[in-house]
């Protein structure tokens, strides 16, 4: 049972401590959803209610055990005519953007990838479903990123 | 910044000729009527507010002694008879005389203000007084050009052109122009956009009839709604009123509105003791029915004068009975493009056509939206293949029997040398439709078949596809499938196949991907004539 692999090579990963960042995004999310949980429990104080607030963890337990996978599977690829970025294990995607088709190059820091010097790279085509979100990228090299893509951009620029 | 556009040089050093004088690059305003037009629905219930008022008396003064019999005293409740009373009449009049003088002054100014040139390389609108907007737009992103006929303004011989470009609420309207200047002036934007250089071939305005006022108008309105000298006979499909009836009823909604019905009957005959239930049925099911019935007659108004056909400067889509609308879309501006069967339409091999385009509307009204998503509202199979003629002309070119692949790719089912369709095992998420579930890729397409029931054939132009996708969850990781999607601009199709082979699957994301870079790069549509002389 094979996952799969469309386009075979190695991939360019993200930086390692982008799992730390995404842990400690999902710790944060983990608290407010498990206490908002327990409202029913505080104000019913029936026993059965505290199932929500141990699901919630449960879940939130078990995304994060995932994690370090999860980070690993991301992965980026400049080609000579299009970029390809894949992510996912369970739930796998790989998608190919021509370097003509891209309209608009984001970075994006968040407070906590801020304090790591991690950025994130968007890119946005004419088509709103192919949104491409690179996390977890050195600042420095998200900029040269951002830098070659819209060079390249705009080398090879065609209309709608 | 400017964006290293492939530029029609010859076309901004020798000024073209133009078949009006509206787009020689200076400014120009719009028809005189534009603010009676625009601010018609106000100026009506105005004039029906006052009317309402004064029945009376204006009853009195025109049959004196019918409205008001003698001896009896009226005329004295309605604002005026109070006005007269009260000794102010002469106040009241200056006042009304102040009120109109100002709002035919600000009417006046609004209309000097609103101005749109044309020039060789951008479309410009110039309104508003104390809050001015400015809209410009690149000719050679133009995605098309409509033209629409509200029944208000149509009595006046005046229409609105709108040059639509791509994004949300981006286009460009020119509201209102005269009925020969708009149809003349979309030829000239057209003419311009498409990087054609040279004389226009001819005078499409055949110039204005002879005769009174009243005449014209008259002959305006009953003209067809497809002027036949803009197209070649031959590449028109028109509507079959009774397909579009038939469709029509036969549609979703009717015959869901049908069982709710059959099951309201019942429920009414089970508890017939009851009289509440009777209330409770004719309290849901008679608004469900008025609501469904006015859209379902609107739908049938909206398409029985529908036409396609093929004009050099893109295909032209028309319709409407009493408001008309019609729109000219250059080639190169279909994104994607579906033609799909429902099941109660397959008896009568009945066809719709929808496309995906740049230029979205959500503003004003949210029909005309809707609508121009469809290309073709009912056809039989025949017209099908003409209209996706007109929509995808270089689908035959390359040595492929369009007609023969396009059969395969409407009703077709198995595997064959142009269609990969998916495994055995697929039939575990694809039911009915393994078999017929599948892709061609073509040089100048992608194809996607799919639905046993509710049969789809999606077609994307290769250089309109924005980017390709593979995914697959774990359930289609355990029966070793993959999900395929091409990307293109947003609307009601979203080209995307499932349940495909994985090792299939791998094949067509990497050939598409190769595919879309090559034909993006070779494609010449924003300036589609440019090649010609």
């Amino acid at each position: 049972m094979s996952s799969l692999d469309p386009v075979p090579g190695d991939w360019q990963r993200v930086s390692p401590k982008y799992v730390v960042v995404d842990l400690l995004g999902i710790l944060v999310s983990a608290i407010l959803f498990t206490v908002g949980a327990t409202v029913p429990f505080a104000i019913t104080r029936e026993p059965a209610w505290l199932i929500a607030p141990a699901a919630v963890l449960l879940l939130h337990v078990l995304i994060a055990a995932f994690t370090p996978r999860r980070v690993r599977a991301l992965g980026y690829r400049l080609r000579d005519d299009d970029l390809v970025f894949r992510k996912g294990i369970m739930f796998l995607r790989v998608v190919a953007v021509p370097y003509g088709r891209m309209q608009l190059v984001d970075i994006n820091r968040g407070p906590i990838a801020r304090g790591f010097g991690l950025s994130e790279l968007k890119l946005v085509t004419a088509a709103a479903t192919s949104h491409i979100t690179i996390p977890g990228l050195p600042e420095a090299d998200a900029e040269t990123l951002r830098d070659r893509l819209v060079e390249l951009a705009e080398s090879r620029r065609a209309g709608l | 910044m400017t964006l290293p556009e492939p530029q029609d040089g010859a076309a901004s050093e020798q000024p073209v000729a133009t078949a009006t004088g509206l787009a020689d690059g200076e400014w120009h305003r719009l028809h005189p009527l534009t603010p009676l037009l625009r601010g018609g629905l106000g100026f009506v219930a105005v004039i029906g507010i006052i009317i309402a008022n004064l029945r009376e008396r204006l009853v009195e003064w025109f049959l004196p002694g019918l409205a008001c019999p003698p001896g009896q005293d009226c005329g004295q409740d309605d604002p005026l008879g109070n006005l007269v009373e009260s000794g102010y009449a002469l106040i009241g009049v200056l006042v009304l005389l102040g009120i109109l003088l100002l709002c035919v002054a600000a009417f006046y100014v609004s209309w000097r203000m609103h101005t749109f040139r044309i020039t060789d390389e951008v479309v410009e609108v110039r309104s508003g007084v104390l809050f001015r907007t400015h809209r410009k737009a690149r000719l050679d992103r133009i995605q098309g050009v409509a033209i629409a006929r509200p029944l208000f303004a149509r009595l006046f011989g005046t229409a609105k052109l709108e040059v639509e470009v791509a994004g949300q609420d981006a286009n460009v309207p020119l509201a209102y122009l005269g009925n020969a200047a708009s149809d003349a002036l979309r030829v000239d934007i057209l003419r311009r956009a498409s990087g054609a250089r040279g004389v226009p071939a001819a005078d499409t305005a055949s110039g204005p009839a002879s005769g009174s006022l009243i005449d014209r108008r008259v002959s305006e309105l009953l003209a067809p709604e497809l002027d036949p000298s803009l197209a070649p006979p031959e590449s028109v499909v028109r509507m079959h009123p009774g397909r579009l009836i038939g469709s029509t009823v036969l549609s979703g909604t009717t015959l869901g509105f049908l069982i709710l019905l059959a099951v309201a009957i019942t429920g009414l005959v089970l508890a017939i003791g009851g009289s509440g239930a009777l209330i409770w049925t004719l309290f849901t099911v008679i608004p469900i029915a008025f609501g469904l019935a006015s859209y379902q007659v609107n739908r049938v108004l909206k398409f029985l004068r529908y036409s396609i056909a093929a004009t050099p400067d893109g295909v032209r889509i028309g319709y409407g009975l009493l408001s008309t609308r019609n729109e000219t879309v250059p080639p190169g501006r279909i994104h994607s493009v579906a033609v799909s069967q429902s099941i109660f339409w397959r008896p009568a091999d009945w066809w719709t056509i929808r496309v995906n385009r740049a230029s979205r509307q959500t503003s004003s009204d949210g029909q005309s939206a809707q609508q121009s998503t469809i290309v073709l509202p009912v056809g039989s199979r025949d017209d099908v293949f003409r209209v996706l003629a007109l929509l995808l002309p270089g689908l035959g070119a390359d040595g492929v029997d369009a007609r023969e692949l396009l059969e395969r790719g409407l009703a077709g089912s198995g595997p064959d040398a142009d269609f990969t369709t998916s495994p055995r095992r697929a039939a575990v998420v694809r039911w009915f439709s393994w078999r017929r579930n599948g892709f061609a890729l073509l040089p100048g397409a992608v194809l996607l078949r799919r639905g046993a029931i509710w049969r789809e054939l999606a077609i994307v132009p290769t250089p309109r596809v924005q980017s390709v996708a593979i995914e697959q969850g774990p359930i289609y990781r355990g029966l070793r499938l993959a999900h395929v999607h091409v990307h293109t601009v947003a609307g009601p199709i979203s080209p995307a196949l499932g349940a495909l082979d994985a090792k299939d699957a791998e094949g067509f994301f990497r050939d598409a991907a190769v595919a879309a870079v090559a034909a993006a790069g070779t494609d010449t549509s924003h300036r589609w004539r440019s090649s010609e002389s």
